[in-house]
């Protein structure tokens, strides 16, 4: 195995990793819910009384966070966005992430941070299983052909 | 209101997470599932330093029971492996190895101004609302 020690970032990735982990501890230890994004955007497509407004508050203050981040970083803090992908893979890709994760009940959020964090078997076994489809795609990608 | 509050200041931490560790690049992301290329650890990081302060918050709930502001926790209640499950999670991973987004990064690009971000995003709703149809089809099927 070759590790890409250019693009490695172990401390950034660290660090994000603990505030993704502090934001899913603020959110089960105060408002008492699972932070699962896919399982928040799904909820709104079949909406209940009562259950939209902490859905909207929550995707509102993710959305401000890419202008949070340049207001208060430096700005080589900022991470190099690529996205090699053409449109029609991405329209595909978005398709089974949607249908997927609403199949599956979560994604890396809900089952890979906080089931994997509440020892849930359903979630490692979710995590096992959209991990390895991830490397399997990519292995066919990228070196099979 | 105080929920509100709460809610959107979370959204904004897991956010800055998120572009912090390198999840809001595909490329980065696409580098962890290359196994047999060239191997960037990173996102190992981002979930191992997510779930070593998640463990001891979920710990904690469980055993409160209740939050902090007093609502119940509503935690899943599921307990067996199902064949949804497995299935669900295998199609969610080959979308996220061919783009190199899940759902919550693709979000924050999205709110960045990244037009292939928009594009997934639309499409992911639309995979959710293809999934909320089969699933109202199926419950009235049923109940027939």
């Amino acid at each position: 195995m070759n590790i890409d020690w250019i693009h490695f970032t172990p401390w950034m990735s660290l660090g994000g990793g603990i505030l993704l982990g502090i934001a899913s501890a603020l959110f089960v230890l105060l408002n008492g819910r699972i932070l699962g994004i896919s399982g928040i955007l799904g909820g709104l497509l079949a909406p209940r009384t009562g259950d939209i407004g902490w859905r909207l508050a929550f995707l509102l203050g993710m959305g401000a966070a890419p202008l949070v981040f340049a207001a208060v970083m430096p700005p080589e803090f900022m991470p190099v966005v690529r996205i090699d992908a053409s449109e029609p893979v991405i329209a595909l890709a978005g398709v089974l992430v949607g249908v997927g994760t609403r199949y599956g009940s979560g994604c890396t959020s809900g089952h890979g941070v906080c089931g994997l964090s509440r020892l849930s078997p359903r979630s490692l076994v979710a995590t096992l299983c959209f991990m390895a489809a991830g490397f399997a795609i990519v292995y066919l990608l990228r070196h099979a052909f | 209101m105080q929920h509100r509050v709460t809610e959107f200041f979370v959204g904004l931490v897991f956010g800055l997470g998120l572009i912090l560790s390198g999840m809001t690049d595909p490329g980065k992301v696409l580098g962890f599932l290359d196994l047999a290329g060239l191997w960037d650890p990173s996102l190992a990081l981002v979930m191992g330093g997510a779930i070593a302060v998640g463990v001891f918050a979920f710990a904690l709930a469980k055993k409160r029971g209740l939050s902090f502001f007093g609502v119940d926790l509503r935690l899943p209640t599921q307990e067996r492996i199902t064949q949804r499950l497995v299935v669900g999670s295998l199609l969610f991973g080959a979308g996220w190895g061919l783009a190199g987004f899940c759902p919550g990064p693709a979000w924050v690009s999205m709110a960045a101004g990244q037009n292939k971000a928009t594009l997934f995003v639309v499409f992911m709703l639309i995979g959710m609302a293809i999934f909320e149809v089969a699933e109202r089809r199926a419950q009235a099927a049923q109940a027939v």
